[in-house]
């Protein structure tokens, strides 16, 4: 069984900085990482090919330096990676991307003698663009069951039973056939860290394969800036909305205006 | 389609290195260089003052839509529990702002299984029309059931915008109905205006990760999709108007659905209840380790305040998922927001920015979060809480 985990570079950060006084973007010294719960979707993914078998396929859409993310999917222990890289793919929204994928999933599948019964795991989301959209919209590019929101998962037969989270207060348990997909949460598992071995196998022995849109024979119409059937119109930094009043004085003079205030306010 | 400098115009003065949220260009021997990292967002475009960034969109045969044939505003609901879920009627008081706009009528979709009793009620928040989608099975929320039976209303009425609550739910049906129909879809949006020039919606929403808000559109295709998360919009006030209401009975069995709910488990209600609460005060960074939120717990009990904090507070679990204000946790709107030790990132300003009155407690005095407080302190929350804690129960012993 095929055991496909998608993988996204992004900035190793929660929120780039700006420069207060310039008012830019400060991204000098931003290292980038694989997104935090892609690493929970591979971890999920080797947990269970070491329980019942298969193959872990890890897959990345980005520019030539995401194949690191893929090395470290590797050195975890992924048994193949590949990396989906082509300016033709540059500007793509979830919708272009999600396809761009789903081709790379059913061109391997086919290369492989047509597998029937597979698995795809993604991270529920992104920590750069948080929309959470790729995992069903890829779900639906492959005609896929999906369950998304997913903290709790295991393999039995040819069925996955998850948990799915809600809400803070409901769980559902929801189970389907294979294949299907499934967006997980951090709380699914805690990710390994790779061995030395791991490492060096990873760098030095293994491949990290390229496919560009000619190999997944994509047409310009689907993939892309073209692709999308949204497009940013413009980035901006908020303006300051210069309301606030910073208090001055010792500690305990700022406190006893602010408690004054709140008073006035009819808050204390 | 792409992004290239002209390197006879190009001054090198790097204003379109400023304006790059991908770290996509850069100066090189005094010229802009597009680099690998372009992800063709055109930003830099509009920040060059010398005309010199040239932005080609190829005309690969995409297929033309009639944008005219679609028309309205469409609100879909979820529910739990027999309950419509908040977020729809904040949709509805936005999207009534919008149908007005653009001169058209607003849609709310139910799919549902006992909600004729609601629909008088459901009534009064501005939709011209309610589809009542009914099914004894769709008590329970199915993924394919509510993207087949969604995809099929949308293609068959043909709605120009489709308002879907952010929730757990919303976000899992509504990416697959907009891959069925090929439509765009923007995550998240704190803003929805309409473009006078072109009338189509502006969806804006903070992006990469943070500091940045986007404003996306959906120009050559409908219907145009966004998912607004709950507290972003305003609930409107009721009021009685004539509604038509439109019901379809479908006769799905569990069978029709791929996956199977084998079980729903409750859990206690969380204790902690951010979006109602009137008072919150929430934690950043700056409170330095899990021991020390006690002292927010402290404040918190001292002013009968909810806890919150935001969201690296959470990725080291020093509070609870539940507790986390901003993009990726709960939108607030509290009387009071006492934020402490927090810098305000945009994703969490997103989610507070709007309670009524916004104290802000930091070192730092460039952190952004003053630039949306009413009151702010610049010092170290270590010093400031305790002294505040102890003036409140000043304040309060007099009161008693």
């Amino acid at each position: 069984m095929k055991i496909f985990t998608c993988i996204k570079q992004v900035p190793g950060v929660s929120e780039v900085k700006i420069d207060p006084k310039t008012n830019t973007l400060v991204r000098k010294g931003i290292p980038s990482i694989t997104n935090p719960m892609d690493n929970n979707a591979t971890e999920l993914a080797l947990s269970i090919k070491e329980k019942h078998g298969g193959e872990v396929i890890a897959l990345s859409m980005g520019p030539p330096q995401a194949e690191e993310v893929l090395r470290q999917a590797l050195a975890m222990g992924a048994d193949e990676a590949y990396l989906l890289t082509d300016r033709a793919f540059a500007g793509a929204d979830t919708l272009a991307t999600s396809h761009t994928l789903g081709l790379a999933i059913k061109k391997i599948l086919k290369d492989s003698g047509d597998e029937k019964k597979y698995l795809v795991i993604c991270g529920t989301q992104a920590i750069d663009g948080d929309t959470a959209q790729v995992g069903p919209e890829l779900a639906e590019e492959l005609g896929l069951p999906q369950i998304t929101y997913v903290q709790k998962c295991e393999l039995k037969g040819d069925k996955i039973i998850t948990e799915r989270v809600f809400r803070s207060e409901e769980t559902v348990i929801i189970e389907s056939k294979l294949p299907a997909l499934i967006s997980v949460l951090k709380e699914v598992n805690d990710p390994r860290f790779p061995t030395m071995t791991g490492i060096v196998n990873a760098h030095e022995e293994m491949e990290v394969k390229y496919l560009n849109a000619n190999d997944l024979k994509a047409g310009k119409e689907n993939i892309g800036l073209t692709g999308s059937k949204t497009e940013v119109f413009k980035i901006f930094i908020p303006e300051k909305k210069g309301k606030h009043v910073v208090l001055e004085g010792s500690v305990e003079e700022m406190v006893q205006q602010l408690c004054n205030n709140l008073k006035e306010d009819k808050l204390l | 389609m792409s992004i290239t400098v002209d390197s006879e115009l190009c001054s090198g003065c790097g204003a379109c290195v400023a304006s790059c949220p991908y770290g996509g260009i850069e100066v090189i021997d005094d010229k802009a260089c597009i680099t690998e990292d372009c992800n063709l967002c055109g930003a830099c475009v509009e920040a060059c003052t010398m005309d010199a960034i040239i932005w080609t969109k190829e005309e690969v045969g995409i297929e033309k839509v009639d944008l005219s044939q679609y028309k309205g505003v469409w609100v879909i609901a979820e529910h739990y529990k027999g309950n419509i879920h908040k977020v729809a009627y904040q949709l509805l008081g936005k999207g009534r702002e919008l149908a007005d706009t653009l001169h058209v009528s607003l849609t709310l979709v139910i799919l549902g299984d006992a909600f004729d009793d609601q629909l008088e009620e459901l009534s009064m928040y501005g939709a011209d029309e309610i589809i009542y989608v009914k099914s004894k099975i769709l008590k329970n929320y199915y993924s394919d059931l509510y993207t087949k039976t969604l995809t099929e209303l949308i293609t068959e009425n043909k709605p120009e915008i489709v308002l879907i609550g952010a929730t757990a739910t919303g976000r899992d049906f509504a990416p697959r109905v907009a891959k069925r129909l090929n439509a765009g879809l923007t995550a998240d949006c704190t803003g929805l205006e309409i473009d006078s020039k072109t009338n189509n919606l502006f969806q804006t929403r903070p992006t990469f990760g943070g500091n940045i808000m986007a404003t996306i559109r959906t120009p050559n295709s409908r219907p145009q999709m966004a998912t607004v998360r709950p507290g972003t919009f305003k609930k409107p006030e009721a009021k009685k108007r004539k509604v038509n209401i439109r019901q379809i009975d479908y006769d799905y069995s569990e069978k029709d659905s791929v996956t199977k709910i084998v079980k729903v488990i409750n859990r206690e209600k969380s204790k902690v209840n951010l979006e109602d609460a009137e008072i919150i005060v929430a934690g950043g960074r700056g409170v330095g380790k899990k021991e020390n939120f006690k002292i927010i717990e402290e404040l918190a009990e001292a002013i009968g305040a909810e806890i919150g904090g935001s969201r690296v507070t959470v990725e080291l679990n020093w509070i609870p998922q539940d507790q986390q204000v901003g993009q990726t946790g709960k939108t607030v709107t509290p009387k009071l927001y006492i934020a402490c030790g927090i810098s305000g990132a945009i994703q969490h300003l997103v989610g507070m920015e709007n309670s009524d009155i916004i104290v802000a407690i930091n070192k730092d005095p460039s952190a952004p979060i003053f630039n949306v407080a009413h009151y702010g302190i610049v010092g170290d929350l270590h010093k400031v809480i305790p002294a505040l804690i102890e003036n409140i129960k000043k304040v309060k012993s007099a009161e008693d």
